[in-house]
């Protein structure tokens, strides 16, 4: 690949900005249309990818100081936890429950402990993708 | 009040704190904040004696997979009070000298980590009522053990001991697992309490017999009863603070628990009575023949307690005799074997306890645990002497000292066994009492060896590696409360008669009515007059006496014909022809080719999914429900089908990924089409990413070379390869047909109002099969650690990727 793409560069710097929000967007949609933690997480990652692939990993590492294992690690424990969590409250394990709430901002909102649960999802799978690419990119 | 279930929980979450501890507070010595956690539960257990002994158990569920009769059953009655006092009582003891036994050189934080998880787990198997609950904490305090063993793990004795231990212990708890799935076959029931209620149900069940057997094949080997007791010497490399809990004080007792749990259910079997007091009786035998060989005080205390926990063994057998005949007064006699397994196992525990802790303070202070090197310690050490004294007497069963009590029941309750005229003993009887008092001599031998040839005699201090030196005075505090314990239970045995045993004889006896009668008052003076024990016991004192004075003459008789007959080489032997012959079955298969390993994936799916379409008569079609097909549908069906044949054919690499990616988002215009837009947007994204990925690993490869392959080779992929093909759309197509379950959407039908979420697929993915995505995540974690760890960790060129 050529190392001083500009135009690649420039468009990515964009890009990866409209790729994350949708991402972001993606997830909170999720309850209600198509979206969700693994798309979510999807998303997200492919911007990574694509900020690894236009820049160099050194680079993107300077501005994105992740360790994505323990970013996974950490998504795995939250989507297991919120299931014990369940149980702490009596109820059976994984047990999601949801109810409506009046918030400054925004109105009236539905808030359900499953995007907790989704949340452990879409950051396993991100931490997941970008450290299987980050460790075959480097091994090559 | 601490909860029984807070009570199990709170060692796993003290290890989850302590690597922080130990990281971030270095100058305090970690063990002093792991003490707290057994003193603290060791005062909330004390908490429930004066309920549990009024007749109270304390029971809550909290249901984990009711649907598979899983759940987690917290169960606290007089039984598992007895061992839970024992985990947390005897842990804190351990502890307290853990931190003066190891070096801060050593890394104290995995000890502790692995010395809680144990102490969670134990306590996790006392207190479960749910049989595969109790399995997995079962399983826990075997891996907790292998880790402790292995701690010092650079040295080769040390992993070999480990790893036989496991072996030996897992089989045994994986054919208790299968007894258990027996159980549960037969009653519908995991829970123990639930078993023992549906008693008398299903005792004639074909099953009932191998279950009874599988169950204490667990309890068996993890006890270390004969033929699996060799474990328990090579677990010995462990550090002493480990053997004095795990293979002395608690785990090797799980097995003996596990035979008490299950008394009630199996306990009139004649089986279980033959095999429970037989094998007992037989590893007390040998355990006590084989201790006196050992030069290795260590070893010496480990078979001792081989021996010693087939004495207590033998007495449940005998006591298991009671259930046999039902509830009379006739049988009532035969309960007290029972109580005086349980008194002994208490017992046992404080006096081999204190012995370990000496043992380790001498080989600590003297550099060396050899019998043949050490001697004439007393007047160095002389409160560690004391403390050796009072335990070893108390093995050897002598007053004023609780082993004495305990050695006087179990000479009555072998003596019982002459009248037993149930089960067909008949004058077999005879043989108990005769068998036991000939272990006993050999138990007074060992136990005097440990004193006076440690502490007596000639001081020869260049034989030691170290100058001796009385220990510290931390180091002995846990010792010397063991042996305080050891006197006073003498001088009170009555308290711990009635606070502790009686509840758990109502536990063990839960038919019998009545259950004050159970538990006897233990006395340590009976008269002279028709005191066959207290005869019994002067005869071992006497003839013990004489064969410890000539032992140097008869010991050689060690060496020679079937006493060298080791089960250690059998052992040895057998793990290698397992390696051996496993070696070469992997080098057959695993020949290095991905074709190989592609043929028999494929050849397995052939054989199991077309095997049983045929089998099962699956190949059925129905197309009459099938929406008919549009000619869109039919474009992107030929595009696909040209990108998925022009890979075979192209030259690049390149080309080919990007075909399979032309492949894949195909895929997701189908998805688009029939209205499924979570998929298509997942298709889609996991496609962009996994194209980037191939780019990645091969855009530095060679090009694509031509295959060479035989004609006959290619023929033959080529029957793989369409078959697979062919019974892929053969499933397709008969899945049709054949509705065997009920439909699933109902569940969904009311994802609204259940779940609040509009978007069905996100509720069935978060909410109703919450479970498989939870396992999917999960899954994905464990790949992608896969792969780093493939990548990352691979041995560099020229280094030895295999680990002597």
């Amino acid at each position: 690949m050529k190392t001083n793409d500009v135009i690649l560069r420039t468009v990515t710097k964009a890009v990866v900005f409209i790729i994350l929000t949708f991402g972001v967007e993606l997830f909170f949609a999720g309850h209600n249309s198509p979206g969700g933690g693994f798309i979510g997480g999807l998303v997200l990652s492919s911007a990574l990818v694509l900020l690894f692939l236009v820049y160099d990993i050194e680079t993107v590492q300077q501005g994105i100081p992740v360790d994505f294992k323990k970013v996974a690690a950490v998504g795995v424990i939250f989507a297991v936890g919120t299931g014990v969590g369940a149980v702490l409250f009596g109820a059976a394990f994984l047990t999601q429950t949801f109810g409506m709430f009046h918030l400054p901002v925004f109105g009236d909102t539905e808030l359900a402990t499953v995007v907790l649960f989704e949340v452990g999802v879409a950051l396993t799978v991100v931490g997941t993708v970008v450290t299987i690419i980050l460790s075959i990119s480097e091994d090559v | 009040m601490l909860t029984i279930l807070m009570a199990i929980l709170i060692p796993f979450i003290a290890a989850i704190f302590i690597p922080f501890i130990y990281k971030f507070i270095p100058r305090i010595n970690i063990g002093w904040f792991v003490l707290v956690v057994p003193i603290i539960l060791f005062i909330g257990l004390v908490r429930y004696v004066p309920s549990v002994a009024a007749g109270k158990t304390y029971i809550k569920t909290i249901s984990w997979i009711p649907s598979a009769g899983i759940n987690f059953t917290t169960y606290l009655d007089g039984l598992s009070l007895i061992f839970a006092l024992l985990i947390t009582g005897v842990g804190s003891l351990v502890i307290l000298y853990s931190i003066y036994y190891l070096s801060d050189r050593e890394s104290l934080g995995h000890f502790y980590v692995y010395l809680l998880m144990f102490m969670g787990s134990m306590l996790g198997v006392v207190f479960s009522d749910n049989m595969m609950v109790l399995y997995v904490f079962w399983e826990l305090t075997s891996i907790s053990s292998f880790l402790l063993i292995a701690f010092w793990y650079h040295r080769k004795q040390s992993r070999y001991g480990a790893q036989k231990s496991l072996l030996i212990t897992v089989t045994g708890g994986l054919a208790m697992l299968i007894g258990f799935v027996m159980l549960y076959a037969m009653t519908g029931s995991f829970s123990i309490r639930e078993n023992i209620a549906a008693i008398g149900e299903f005792t004639s069940h074909p099953l009932f017999i191998p279950a009874l057997v599988l169950v204490l094949l667990g309890a068996f080997t993890k006890s270390a009863q004969f033929p699996f007791h060799i474990w328990l010497p090579d677990a010995m490399e462990a550090p002493t603070p480990v053997s004095a809990y795990l293979h002395s004080a608690t785990m090797v007792k799980a097995g003996i628990y596990i035979v008490a749990r299950f008394t009630p259910i199996f306990g009139g079997e004649e089986v279980w009575f033959y095999a429970v007091s037989g094998i007992g009786l037989l590893t007390l035998f040998w355990g006590s023949l084989n201790a006196i060989r050992q030069t290795d005080l260590k070893a010496l205390l480990a078979y001792s307690t081989i021996s010693q926990l087939g004495l207590v063994m033998s007495l449940f057998g005998l006591g298991s005799v009671a259930l046999h005949t039902g509830a009379s007064s006739n049988s009532v006699l035969y309960t007290q074997a029972t109580f005086a397994a349980l008194f002994h196992l208490i017992n046992h525990s404080t006096f081999k306890g204190a012995l370990f802790m000496v043992v380790g303070i001498v080989d600590h202070n003297v550099g060396t645990r050899d019998v043949r090197r050490l001697g004439g310690l007393m007047s160095l050490m002389p409160v560690t002497f004391s403390i050796a004294l009072i335990g070893s007497f108390s093995m050897a069963g002598l007053p004023p000292f609780n082993g004495f009590l305990s050695k006087e029941m179990f000479f009555e309750a072998m003596l019982m066994m002459r009248n037993v005229d149930v089960m067909s003993v008949g004058s077999w009887g005879t043989i108990f009492p005769i068998v036991a008092w000939i272990a006993s001599i050999f138990t007074f031998v060992y136990s005097m060896i440990i004193v006076f040839q440690t502490f007596f005699g000639e001081h020869q201090p260049d034989r030691l590696d170290r100058k001796a030196h009385e220990a510290s005075k931390g180091m002995l505090i846990a010792p010397s409360v063991l042996a305080v314990l050891v006197v006073g239970i003498f001088f009170f045995p009555n308290i711990i008669g009635n606070y502790l045993l009686r509840p758990a004889m109502a536990a063990i006896y839960p038919t019998f009515s009545g259950v004050n009668q159970l538990t006897p008052h233990i006395s340590a003076w009976h008269g002279l007059k028709n005191n066959m024990p207290l005869f019994m016991t002067i005869g071992v004192v006497i003839i013990g006496y004489l064969l410890y004075i000539t032992l140097h003459r008869w010991r050689s008789l060690y060496s020679v014909g079937p006493m060298l007959w080791n089960l250690d080489t059998l052992y040895n032997w057998s793990l290698k022809q397992m390696e051996s012959s496993s070696t070469a079955l992997t080098d057959y298969y695993m020949s290095g080719h991905l074709r190989d390993y592609l043929t028999y994936i494929f050849g397995f799916f052939l054989l199991a999914i077309g095997g049983s379409l045929v089998l099962f008569g699956g190949l059925s079609f129905d197309v009459s429900n099938d929406a008919p097909i549009l000619i869109n549908e039919v474009i992107l069906v030929l595009v696909m089908a040209i990108a998925a044949i022009s890979i075979i054919f192209v030259p690049s690499r390149v080309t080919a990924i990007l075909l399979n990616g032309v492949l894949g988002y195909s895929i997701a215009l189908f998805f688009v089409i029939f209205r499924a837009p979570d998929l298509a947007l997942t298709q889609i994204v996991v496609e962009t990413v996994t194209t980037a990925l191939f780019l990645l690993c091969f855009h530095f490869l060679p090009e694509l070379k031509r295959e060479t392959s035989v004609r006959s080779s290619k023929i033959f992929n080529g029957i793989i390869a369409i078959s697979a093909g062919v019974i892929v759309t053969v499933i397709a197509l008969s899945v049709q047909g054949n509705k065997l379950f009920d439909s699933v959407s109902i569940y969904f039908e009311n994802a609204y109002e259940l779940t609040g979420g509009k978007n069905i697929v996100n509720t069935i993915l978060g909410d109703f099969r919450a479970f498989d995505t939870m396992l999917e995540v999960v899954v994905l974690f464990i790949a992608g650690i896969g792969v780093y760890t493939l990548i990352k960790l691979k041995a560099r060129k020229g280094e030895r990727d295999v680990e002597d």
